[in-house]
C-alpha cells in the first residue's frame, strides 16, 4: 500500500536558529539525497529546502518505519536532539500531505501569502529530483499538479495581485503613474532599509539615474555607489525637484525638507510634468499641503501602510478562494491515487486469466489436428474475448471502488479467490 | 441583406461590449482580447453596410440622424482600433465600445425615414469632408473617454483611496498621451473637415462661409480645441486640467454635432439634407 509522506518544518514551526541547522544548501544535496536514498522503505523523494522552510516530500509502503528513518536523519544530519527536534516538525500522509505540498507551491503557506519565490524553489527541487532519478511516477504527477496548480490560482485569484510590503506598494504607485519607469530619475534623500529597498525596486524597473543626498555627505556618496547613483548636497535638492521624477524621502529631520513654495516652484519649470513623493520619515519630510499641487502626489508612510493592510485583507479573501482550488485538486489526485492502488491486483488477475486461457488452448490445438489457420485464428479470439468479457465487470468494479476499507476488503477478496498471490508456476505444473 | 449586415454588426457590437465589461470586471485578458477579435469582425460588417450604403444612396450615408449616428459609432471604433495598435490598452475598450453600441442601439430604434438626395452632395467633397469631420470628431471622443478615465485614477491616486479602477485603470501617463494624441489628431481631421465643408458649401451655395449656425459653432469647437491643444504645449498643461477641458470641449462638440442641427434652423440640419 503506497503511502505519500510529508515531513518538514516551516517558519510557523520553528525558529530560525533551528531551521539553519536543518536547511539543505546546494553544496551538501548529493550527501542529503543519497542518505535519504539509503533508506530502505523509501521509494520515491523530494527535497525543498528554503530559507523559511524544509520539507522531505516521499511515497513509502511502511510509512511508520520510513517516517521513523527520515527523522533520525534529520537529527543526525542538524546535530540537534530528537526530543528537541520532533516537535517543530510536522508529518503529513496522503491527503494531508498532497494538500501540503500543493499549498505550499501556491504560496499559500508562505510567510508572505502569494510571495512568488516559492514555486522557483519548489521547480528546482523537482528538477534536482529527477536529475538524480529519485522521482518517479507519483511524484512526477503530483508535482505537475502542483504546478499547474499554482499557475492556476495565480491567475484565477488575486493571491499575488497587490503589493503587500510598503517599498513595493510605493513602486507600484509609481507605476500607475508614470507607466514606464523606464528613464525615470529618482532622488533619494537620507537613507533607510525601506528607502533602500524602494531605490532597489525602482532600479530594477530600470530607472534611468538614482540621486542620492544626506546631511553628512560621506554617507550619501557611500549610499550612492551602493545604487550606481550620483550623490548630491543637500543644498541642491531644490534644483533637482525641476529634474527627477520621483523622490524618496527618509531623514530623521523633524522638520519638513520639502516645502509647498519650493514644489510650486518646481512645477513651473517641470511644466507639471508628474513629481511623485514617498515620504517614509518620521515626522514626516514633505509638507502635506504639497500633495495639493496638481500633477504632484505625496504618500507619507501611513499612506503606504493604509494600503499595504488593505492588499493583505484582499489577500486573506483572495487566499480563501484558493484554498477551495486546492480542494478540488486534492480530490482528484486521491482518486487518481487509489486507482493506481488497485493495478497491481488488476494486473495479476488479467495475468492469471492470460495464461490460464494460453495453456488450456495450448492443450486443446495440440487435440485437435487438422484446423486451418484461419480456425486456430478464430478459436484464439473465441478466447480472448471470453475473457476479456468475464473480466470486465469486476475490473470495473475495482476501479470504483473508493472507499479505502471496503477496497481494501474486495482487493483481498479477489486476490483470495482467483488465488492471485500462489506462484503461477505451480499452476502450470498442475 | 443591408439590414441584415446592420444586424449583425450590431450583435457583434453587442457581443463586444458584453465581453468588454466582463473584461473590466474581472479583469479576464482572454475575454478581452476575444472581445477585442468579435469587435473586429463587428467593424467590418459595418463597413461593408456602409459601402453597400453608400453605393445605395449615391452619397455618404450620413445625412440623417439615423444614419449619422450609426456612423459616428463606426468612426469612433475606427479611431479606437487604430489607437489601440499604438497604446495597447485593452480596458479603453470597456468604455468606447458600450458607448458605441449604445449609438447603434439608439441609430437602429430610430424609424427608417426616406431620403432624397439632393444632387449637389453627389460630389467627391462630401465623403471626404463627412469622413474627416466624423473621424475627428470620433477621435475627440476617444480623448474624452481618456480624460474620464484619467480623471477617476487622478482622483483614486490622489484621494489615497485606490479602489477598484485603481487595478483596471492604465497609468496616468499613459492615458495622458493618449488624450494628447487625441487631441492633435482629432484637430488636424477637424480643420481638414471644415476647410473641406466650406468647399462642399462653395459648390452647393456658392460661398464658403455663410454664418450658418453648424458653421458658427463649428467654429466655437474648433476654438475650444485650438486653445486646449495650445495650453498643452506652450503652457505646459497636462494631466487634469488637460482631462477636464478635453471632456469640456467634447460637449460643446455633441452640441455642435446633435444640438444644432435639431434646435436651430440652417441649411446644414438634416431636414435641409434631405432626411430628418
Amino acid at each position: 500500500m503506497i503511502t505519500i509522506v510529508n515531513i518538514g518544518m516551516n517558519h510557523e514551526t520553528a525558529p530560525v536558529d533551528l531551521r539553519e541547522l536543518v536547511a539543505f544548501e546546494s553544496h551538501n544535496t548529493d550527501e542529503v539525497m543519497s542518505a535519504i536514498r539509503g533508506i530502505e522503505d523509501i521509494r520515491e523523494f523530494l527535497i525543498l529546502s528554503t530559507c523559511n522552510r524544509i520539507e522531505i516530500l516521499f511515497t513509502t509502503d511502511k510509512e511508520k518505519q520510513a517516517t521513523e528513518s527520515v527523522i533520525e536523519f534529520l537529527c543526525r544530519f542538524s546535530g540537534i536532539q530528537r526530543e528537541k527536534l520532533a516537535p517543530t516538525l510536522y508529518v503529513y500522509e496522503n491527503e494531508e500531505a498532497i494538500r501540503h505540498i500543493f499549498r505550499v507551491g501556491a504560496s499559500l503557506d508562505s510567510m508572505i501569502v502569494g510571495e512568488p519565490q516559492i514555486l522557483g524553489q519548489v521547480k528546482d527541487a523537482y528538477r534536482t529530483a529527477v536529475q538524480r532519478k529519485s522521482s518517479s511516477v507519483i511524484l512526477n504527477r503530483l508535482m505537475h499538479k502542483t504546478f499547474s496548480l499554482a499557475k492556476k490560482i495565480r491567475t484565477q485569484t488575486d493571491i499575488a495581485g497587490s503589493p503587500v510590503s510598503i517599498s513595493f506598494a510605493a513602486v507600484e504607485l509609481a507605476k500607475k503613474i508614470f507607466g514606464d519607469l523606464q528613464g525615470k530619475e529618482a532622488l533619494l534623500i537620507g537613507a533607510g532599509e525601506m528607502a533602500e529597498l524602494a531605490a532597489t525596486y525602482l532600479l530594477s524597473n530600470r530607472v534611468a539615474k538614482i540621486l542620492v543626498t544626506n546631511r553628512t555627505f560621506s554617507r550619501a556618496v557611500e549610499v550612492a555607489d551602493r545604487f550606481h547613483g550620483t550623490a548630491i548636497s543637500f543644498d541642491e535638492i531644490g534644483d533637482q525637484l525641476r529634474e527627477v521624477d520621483i523622490v524618496i524621502t527618509s531623514t530623521a529631520s523633524p522638520e519638513p525638507i520639502i516645502t509647498l513654495g519650493q514644489v510650486k516652484d518646481a512645477m513651473r519649470s517641470r511644466k507639471n510634468r508628474s513629481l511623485f513623493f514617498i515620504d517614509i520619515a518620521v515626522p514626516r519630510d514633505v509638507e502635506p499641503h504639497v500633495n495639493r499641487i496638481e500633477n504632484v502626489f505625496v504618500y507619507d508612510i501611513d499612506d503606504l501602510k493604509g494600503i499595504v493592510d488593505s492588499n493583505i485583507g484582499k489577500r486573506k479573501t483572495e487566499a480563501v478562494k484558493a484554498e477551495r482550488l486546492v480542494d478540488e485538486e486534492v480530490i482528484k489526485f486521491i482518486h487518481w491515487v487509489k486507482t493506481l492502488e488497485v493495478v497491481p491486483t488488476i494486473a495479476a488477475l488479467q495475468d492469471k486469466c492470460e495464461t490460464i486461457r494460453k495453456s488450456e488452448l495450448k492443450k486443446t490445438l495440440s487435440s485437435l489436428a487438422g484446423l486451418s489457420p484461419q480456425q486456430k485464428k478464430d478459436l484464439e479470439n473465441l478466447t480472448l474475448s471470453i475473457t476479456k468479457k468475464i473480466l470486465n465487470k469486476p475490473i470495473l468494479f475495482l476501479k470504483r471502488k473508493e472507499d479505502k476499507e471496503s477496497r481494501n476488503l474486495y482487493l483481498d477478496i479477489t486476490r483470495k479467490l482467483f488465488d492471485l498471490d500462489s506462484n503461477n508456476e505451480d499452476l502450470e505444473s498442475k | 441583406m443591408d439590414t441584415a449586415i446592420f444586424q449583425l454588426a450590431l450583435f457583434a457590437y453587442l457581443i463586444a461590449t458584453a465581453g468588454f465589461l466582463f473584461f473590466i470586471i474581472k479583469k479576464n485578458k482572454k475575454v478581452g482580447s476575444w472581445s477585442h477579435r468579435i469587435l473586429v469582425v463587428g467593424f467590418a460588417l459595418n463597413s461593408i453596410y456602409l459601402v453597400l450604403a453608400y453605393y445605395r444612396l449615391g452619397a455618404v450615408p450620413a445625412l440623417d440622424f439615423k444614419a449619422s449616428l450609426s456612423f459616428f459609432s463606426w468612426t469612433i471604433i475606427a479611431a479606437y482600433l487604430i489607437f489601440q495598435l499604438k497604446f495597447r490598452i485593452m480596458v479603453l475598450g470597456s468604455f468606447v465600445v458600450p458607448f458605441c453600441a449604445f449609438l447603434m442601439i439608439i441609430s437602429s430604434t430610430m424609424p427608417i425615414s426616406p431620403i432624397t438626395v439632393n444632387p449637389i452632395f453627389k460630389t467627391l467633397w462630401l465623403p471626404l469632408h463627412v469622413a474627416t469631420a466624423f473621424l475627428g470628431d470620433a477621435i475627440f471622443a476617444i480623448a474624452c473617454m481618456a480624460g474620464v478615465m484619467y480623471l477617476i485614477q487622478e482622483r483614486q491616486i490622489k484621494t489615497k483611496r485606490l479602489g477598484a479602477f485603481y487595478t483596471r485603470l492604465p497609468s496616468l501617463n499613459s492615458l495622458d498621451s493618449i488624450n494628447y494624441y487625441a487631441i492633435t489628431y482629432g484637430f488636424l481631421l477637424l480643420t481638414i473637415g471644415m476647410i473641406t465643408g466650406s468647399i462642399v458649401a462653395q459648390g452647393a451655395h456658392g460661398s464658403y462661409w455663410r454664418w450658418d449656425p453648424k458653421e458658427v459653432w463649428s467654429l466655437i469647437t474648433w476654438l475650444c480645441y485650438a486653445i486646449l491643444l495650445h495650453q498643452r504645449m506652450a503652457m505646459g498643461w497636462r494631466g487634469r486640467r488637460s482631462a477636464l477641458m478635453s471632456i469640456g470641449c467634447f460637449f460643446v462638440l455633441i452640441f455642435t454635432f446633435v444640438g444644432v442641427n435639431f434646435l436651430m434652423e440652417g441649411y446644414h440640419s438634416f431636414e435641409s439634407l434631405g432626411g430628418k
